[in-house]
């Protein structure tokens, strides 16, 4: 007998392009956010197998808050240029020069927050109706309640106790002018899917992902990367450890961990035995316990 | 890139199956803890949420770690202490991974669990030990037949409660079996009990129970034989976009993109477009940048066709042999999920697959009531949760089956055409 059984990878990969599809045929304008780490990456590359061998159907929007690794933007325009992708930059720099955002201030000040009102003028400036992105909901527990489909209002809220059932694979994008939608192809996906997709699929990441020896310091028990963004303040001392990324986010809360895992392979295996979540070194989730969801009702991705 | 499955030289995970399943009960019956216990002892939760729901617990003068926290992520959750909306959480043992909806036992989320069960193989309905078979054990088992998810797993819980007794856990069994009978979708029913909070029998056998001589829950989960979902007989492709590359090196190529709904559509195979009723020929199968031998569900393809016929998102690619039905009347069974009653007299849109058209309610037949199964054919307003039978007439002709027979092409939504909300879940007969 023929057997038509089809792996978890398959299952979620075959889920991811089909929510793909969607967007693209139920949306006038949709784009898709581009942070530069391993989820954006993937969701990009599900993209581009989705409409083969026609090119991605819509733009990438990068929401670019001055603080990147040098890697992640080497790696963003190379991948574009292959994919020959239309890449949207929105710039907290700039929004911070036209008074649109303030920065925060104080030692721990973070532009976590003000993304999101550079996403939201982003989105506006650009008319687009449905945002990609590659959040999952195993990441955190506002996230566990996220819809594929995420209605957000006028203001760009998230309405958490109003959401809109999703049943089957019927995906409702209706909406009235003004309004607009989040869209999370890999909500069904665990950080261990993402990690087992890439390596079977070969598909390469910055190197910040794999470990190296780098200058840190230690702050609130998150190992930050120096740059010209962090640097040492009284107390610290920079010391060179081997580490590596599990996320890649603005280089001021980006933790580190300790790690020789330099291949794919270790990788996967040191994912398998971690016992901390991977937002475990966010230092922007650990300011409250509803940190995630406060920033989703205000319009973060 | 080859998009072959690669199983010849794989391990582990690349072998791993995966299980959808949703969880319902009542109010209490520590559904969330169940959930918190599977992944805590499966060790799928990570130190810092453990970290962070103990001082949570704590913060709440609760006496154990409240599990029930991490799954319940919304602020309103926390301070209620309730479930409110459809919670999704994922574990994987070496066999199986695993997808949980976790859905909220409160009599206005009903809709929730429907929600959870649409994409489910399997559900677990908790009892409480002490309160045995009740009117929310049945509307739960209701659901589940309705959606047609053909395993269920009735976990007596709170054993620890009932000293152990095997005769509550008998009791529940014949009770259970006694209502089940009716239940013509559920082709399996399995009783485990099972004490959530203290651990017993859910993934480790439980010492306080021996004349239980089953499976524990979680392996019963990871070996349950759970058939194709799918449908591999009737071959269904609703189309969800075509694309068209217009460049050089494919300058002719027009791929019709969907997900398989059912059957298997090969190179060579002869095909009908509907609703146009067009005959064609299969050119190519493609999977994401590379050709494939067949496609089957639920696989995300395109294919190219011998000839050039005039084909949109919406329309189905089927055999001749075995075509779905096509039309404007539907018969459905349906589940409201709005607040506001359904007004037979209100604009309506469907979706259904890949189309969306105009509806109108021709008839409302009768209401169930879910508590007994009866037929309620005089009070024909449907309130938020009620479930009955209509006739639906749309716009423009769909291309669907029965929902016994192909939950992909046999079940729809209606949204509100003013308001853009989903107020209605339909599974047609």
């Amino acid at each position: 007998m023929h057997d038509y059984a089809v792996t978890h990878l398959k299952q979620l990969e075959s889920e991811a392009i089909y929510i793909l599809r969607e967007t693209a045929a139920q949306f006038e304008r949709p784009v898709l956010l581009f942070s530069g780490g391993k989820d954006s990456i993937v969701m990009t590359h599900l993209a581009s197998k989705a409409f083969w061998p026609a090119k991605i159907p819509f733009p990438l929007l990068h929401v670019d808050t001055g603080h990147n690794f040098p890697e992640t933007i080497e790696y963003r325009d190379e991948m574009v240029s292959e994919l020959g992708a239309n890449l949207v930059v929105a710039s907290v720099e700039e929004a911070i020069k036209d008074g649109r955002v303030v920065e925060e201030k104080g030692p721990n000040a973070s532009r976590n927050m003000l993304q999101i009102q550079t996403l939201l003028d982003a989105l506006e400036e650009g008319q687009y109706d449905a945002a990609l992105g590659g959040a999952r909901r195993d990441e955190e527990k506002a996230r566990a309640k996220e819809r594929f489909f995420s209605h957000r209002d006028e203001f760009g809220q998230w309405d958490p106790k109003n959401q809109r059932p999703e049943l089957w694979n019927i995906f409702n994008g209706r909406m009235s002018p003004g309004e607009h939608f989040r869209i999370f192809p890999l909500s069904n996906w665990t950080e261990m899917d993402v990690w087992q997709y890439m390596k079977l699929e070969g598909i390469e990441l910055p190197s910040l992902y794999y470990a190296h020896k780098r200058e840190i310091v230690v702050r609130n028990n998150t190992i930050l990367a120096v740059s010209e963004f962090v640097q040492p303040r009284d107390g610290e001392t920079v010391e060179t450890r081997q580490i590596r990324f599990r996320t890649m986010g603005d280089a001021t809360i980006t933790g580190a961990v300790e790690s020789d895992a330099d291949t794919m392979e270790k990788i996967i295996e040191e994912v398998a035995a971690a016992r901390e979540t991977e937002r475990g070194n966010r230092a922007d989730d650990k300011r409250s316990e509803s940190a995630m969801e406060d920033r989703k009702k205000a319009g973060y991705f | 890139m080859s998009t072959e499955e690669t199983s010849s030289d794989s391990k582990g995970y690349l072998d791993m199956d995966l299980l959808r399943f949703t969880t319902a009960g009542s109010v209490d019956d520590g559904k969330s803890t169940l959930i918190g216990r599977l992944m805590y002892d499966s060790k799928a939760i990570f130190e810092d949420q453990l970290e962070s729901i103990e001082q949570s617990s704590k913060q709440r003068g609760d006496e154990n770690v409240n599990l029930a926290l991490l799954t319940d992520g919304l602020r309103a959750e926390r301070e209620q202490g309730i479930t409110i909306d459809v919670a999704y959480r994922y574990f994987a043992t070496p066999r199986r991974k695993f997808i949980i909806a976790d859905t909220p036992g409160h009599i206005q989320y009903t809709r929730n669990m429907v929600t959870g069960a649409s994409t489910a193989n399997l559900a677990i309905v908790l009892v409480d030990a002490r309160k045995g078979v009740i009117e929310q054990t049945c509307r739960h088992s209701f659901i589940a037949n309705l959606l047609r998810i053909q395993h269920v797993v009735i976990a007596v819980n709170k054993m620890d409660l009932v000293d152990w007794s095997e005769d509550a856990f008998d009791k529940i069994r014949e009770d259970f079996r006694k209502f089940a009978s009716r239940l013509d979708n559920i082709v399996e029913v399995s009783f485990i009990p099972i004490s959530a909070l203290k651990g017993d029998n859910v993934v480790d056998s439980s010492t306080n129970m021996p004349w239980y001589k089953g499976p524990t829950l979680l392996y019963h989960l990871e070996t349950v034989y759970v058939g194709p979902d799918a449908n591999h007989v009737d071959s269904r492709l609703p189309v969800q976009w075509v694309i068209r590359p217009h460049s050089d090196e494919f300058h002719d190529f027009r791929g019709y993109a969907g997900r398989v709904a059912g059957g298997v559509f090969k190179p060579g195979d002869e095909v009908v477009v509907f609703p146009s009723g067009f005959n064609a020929k299969i050119k190519g199968v493609y999977g994401g940048g590379g050709e494939l031998k067949e496609a089957y569900s639920p696989l995300s393809v395109s294919i190219t066709l011998d000839r050039e016929i005039d084909i949109s998102r919406g329309d189905t690619i089927a055999k001749p042999n075995n075509p779905p039905r096509i039309g404007q009347e539907i018969d459905a069974m349906i589940c409201w999920f709005s607040e506001k009653p359904l007004n037979p007299k209100g604009k309506f849109v469907i979706r259904h697959c890949a189309k969306e058209a105009k509806v109108l309610i021709r008839d409302v037949k009768y209401k169930v009531d879910i508590n007994t199964l009866h037929k309620l054919e005089d009070d024909k307003v449907f309130n938020l949760n009620d479930i009955g039978r209509v006739t639906l007439r749309t716009a423009s002709p769909l291309c669907y089956d029965s929902y016994k027979a192909n939950r992909v092409t046999g079940s729809f939504v209606l949204v509100d055409a003013f308001t853009n909300e989903t107020v209605a879940a339909g599974m047609i007969r």
